[in-house]
């Protein structure tokens, strides 16, 4: 088998997280099907990201030109072109992030090669690509597989395959740009820096956070006036943000800010996979939601499976209860 | 300015029970209801204030059976000015990329300065039809799209990132954006208007229409399963009373309060 490809997916200077995911799913299907994973840099001043990655994979292709210091797709997608069909890898890995969304569609389109999006997991069998992916709000996986073709295209979901250390003494290679200008029809002008609020989510130990089930921002008050009882801050999901009840800064998730507070009370939330990226690392999460199938309660410690207008007034009784017999 | 909207008609799952049907490749639809597809309602509305700033035509186009035609009805009552329907009853193995194919097919005859579409459908979640669609049509896209601005020929296009970061990209028409929640207001249809779209006629197009060369699809769905279940929450059972005193005693147990 050819080699497997991984792309690198680096943002103002630094290496995404994603990317060692990437290359750990890499090493262990290159080890498994006999064959050596190359780690693609499309970058410009390269050589600190070489460093970094070189006992990633087993070989580094790496294209440095200044056009690549920023991501546009299209230039990504015009020299990537050019790379994979010379090189003809077996498969490449590229993250599902608004970066791997934009591109791997078009590219592999324009290649002509089979490819799926959103993976979960993925083998070969006999040289056939199948992936695991998950679909109905997280409630089933579905087992998909692709069109047989010497070479495959797929997009990877974040939180599968951990970050790995990596013992590789990776060889590098350079590749010359086949481009070195943004054409006229897309041209990256800068990054925009999200608002900054009037509170810090990432700072608060107890965050309340609510979501799709709040229904009404008249509801907002019952939630408010729960956090504060409880010395909490009220966060949500971003249904809540997109419906203008509450400001970006309190969004939690991919697109929104990462947690970790000591307890996470999710209000109404069913548990999107955009959602879970952004809380799961807080300390106690207990959810609260009517259907007991919603995927939260695969990530939440503790469970209530009812109305969220029913739970929250008794919750709070209780916890002002227990706070005022604490002396 | 000529616009066309890609809408998919979706079941929603986030409240409902999904059970596997006997085929092994579908879900038991009977007691689901269905709706346009959350982001499409953002495309839609995008598409309609685009035509009332700059004039033209709106085309709403869907790949969908018979009743996508109830969700075509409810665009021509927001603003479009007509709808396309492809039957797709009358293909198979209908992935991200053989759906993008088919809307190509559709609409390459329309003139259009925009396309429109959702940037990730609620049921399949694949995020790629308006992608691979921009491909085969060979113009420009952004995805994720959470604001564009568009004078004469020049959009002036902001697309959402991780940790709502912005990338500010500045590209030429025609071109294909696939919208992001939020970026705007989506309007309600008014009775009346409801009422009128009934009326209008919708264009459906089938297999008889469409060239069949090279139109193929990427993906063969081998089985629907429910996910292994991991790490699953204690839920907690009892009177209202009982779990509440439980979380409480939980929250101070680990210093809390
Ligand atoms: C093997 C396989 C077989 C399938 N068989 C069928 C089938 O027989 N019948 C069926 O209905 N589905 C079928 N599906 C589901 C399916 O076709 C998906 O809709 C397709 O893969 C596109 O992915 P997505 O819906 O996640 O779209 P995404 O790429 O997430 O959608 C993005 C945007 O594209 C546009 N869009 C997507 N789909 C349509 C559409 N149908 N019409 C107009 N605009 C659209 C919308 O604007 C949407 O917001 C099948 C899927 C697979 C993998
Ligand atoms: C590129 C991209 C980035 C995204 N980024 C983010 C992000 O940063 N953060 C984020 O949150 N989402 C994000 N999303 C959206 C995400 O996919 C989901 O759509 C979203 O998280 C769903 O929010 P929700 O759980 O509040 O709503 P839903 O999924 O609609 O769930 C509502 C839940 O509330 C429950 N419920 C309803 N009423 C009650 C009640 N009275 N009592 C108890 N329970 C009730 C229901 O059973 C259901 O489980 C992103 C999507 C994309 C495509």
């Amino acid at each position: 088998m050819n080699d497997i490809f991984a792309l690198v997916e680096h943002r103002q200077g630094a290496i995404r997280d994603m990317t060692y995911e990437l290359l750990s799913c890499g090493r262990k299907l290159a080890e498994k099907e006999n064959t050596k994973l190359t780690a693609v840099i499309l970058g410009h001043n390269t050589d600190d990201l070489v460093q970094i990655l070189k006992s990633q994979a087993h070989r580094l292709l790496v294209v440095d030109n200044d056009v690549f210091k920023d991501f546009n797709s299209e230039v990504y997608q015009n020299a990537l072109s050019e790379i994979i069909k010379q090189q003809n890898p077996a498969l490449t890995l590229i993250s599902h992030s608004a970066f791997g969304m934009d591109l791997c569609p078009a590219l592999a389109t324009k290649l002509g090669v089979p490819f799926t999006t959103d993976c979960l997991d993925i083998e070969f069998v006999e040289q056939k690509l199948k992936v695991t992916r998950q679909i109905y709000d997280g409630k089933l996986n579905a087992k998909v597989q692709l069109r047989e073709n010497p070479g495959y295209m797929i997009t990877l979901r974040s939180g599968r395959f951990p970050a790995g250390e990596g013992n590789l003494e990776g060889a590098v290679e350079k590749f010359d740009t086949p481009v070195s200008t943004q054409p006229d029809y897309r041209k990256f002008i800068e990054y925009i820096e999200a608002a900054v609020g009037e509170v810090d989510i990432t700072k608060s130990d107890i965050l309340v956070s609510v979501g799709r089930g709040l229904k009404d921002q008249a509801n907002l008050s019952i939630i408010e006036d729960f956090a504060s009882a409880i010395g909490g801050v009220v966060a949500c999901s971003r249904p809540v943000v997109d419906a203008g009840w509450m400001a970006k800064d309190r969004q939690v998730g991919s697109s929104g800010k990462t947690v970790k507070p000591k307890l996470y009370i999710a209000l109404g939330i069913s548990g999107a996979f955009q959602h879970i990226v952004g809380m799961k690392g807080a300390d106690t999460i207990i959810a609260v939601n009517k259907d007991p199938n919603a995927p939260i309660f695969s990530e939440a410690n503790y469970g209530i499976v009812d109305d969220l207008f029913k739970v929250v007034p008794v919750l709070k009784t209780k916890i002002l209860e227990v706070k005022l017999t604490k002396g | 300015m000529d616009i066309i909207v890609c809408i998919k008609r979706v079941a929603q799952t986030a409240e409902a029970d999904v059970k596997i049907d006997s085929s092994g490749k579908d879900i038991i639809k009977d007691r689901l209801t269905f709706d346009m597809n959350e982001s499409d309602t953002y495309a839609l509305e995008e598409a309609i204030l685009l035509k009332e700033k700059s004039g033209g035509t709106l085309t709403a186009v869907s790949l969908g059976t018979v009743e996508v035609e109830d969700t075509l009805r409810i665009a021509l009552a927001k603003g479009a000015d007509s709808a396309i329907r492809i039957k797709a009853e009358d293909f198979e193995e209908l992935d991200g990329y053989k759906t993008a194919q088919l809307l190509k097919a559709a609409i390459k005859d329309l003139k259009s300065d925009v396309i429109f579409t959702g940037c990730i459908a609620t049921d399949d979640y694949y995020s790629q039809v308006g992608v691979i669609l921009a491909e085969l049509l060979g113009i420009p896209h952004a995805t994720l799209v959470a604001k564009v601005d568009i004078q004469d020929t020049k959009a002036q296009v902001h697309r959402e990132l991780e940790g709502g970061l912005i990338e500010h990209l500045e590209m030429s028409l025609p071109a294909l954006f696939t919208i992001q929640t939020g970026i705007n207001e989506p309007r309600y249809a008014s009775l009346i208007a409801i009422r009128r779209a009934a009326k209008k006629e919708i264009k459906v197009i089938g297999a008889s229409d469409i060239d069949p060369t090279g139109i193929q699809a990427n993906a063969s769905l081998e089985e629907l399963f429910t996910p292994p279940v991991g790490k699953r929450a204690e839920i907690l059972s009892g009177s209202m009373d009982e779990i509440s005193a439980k979380v409480a005693g939980i929250i101070k147990e680990k210093g809390l309060i």
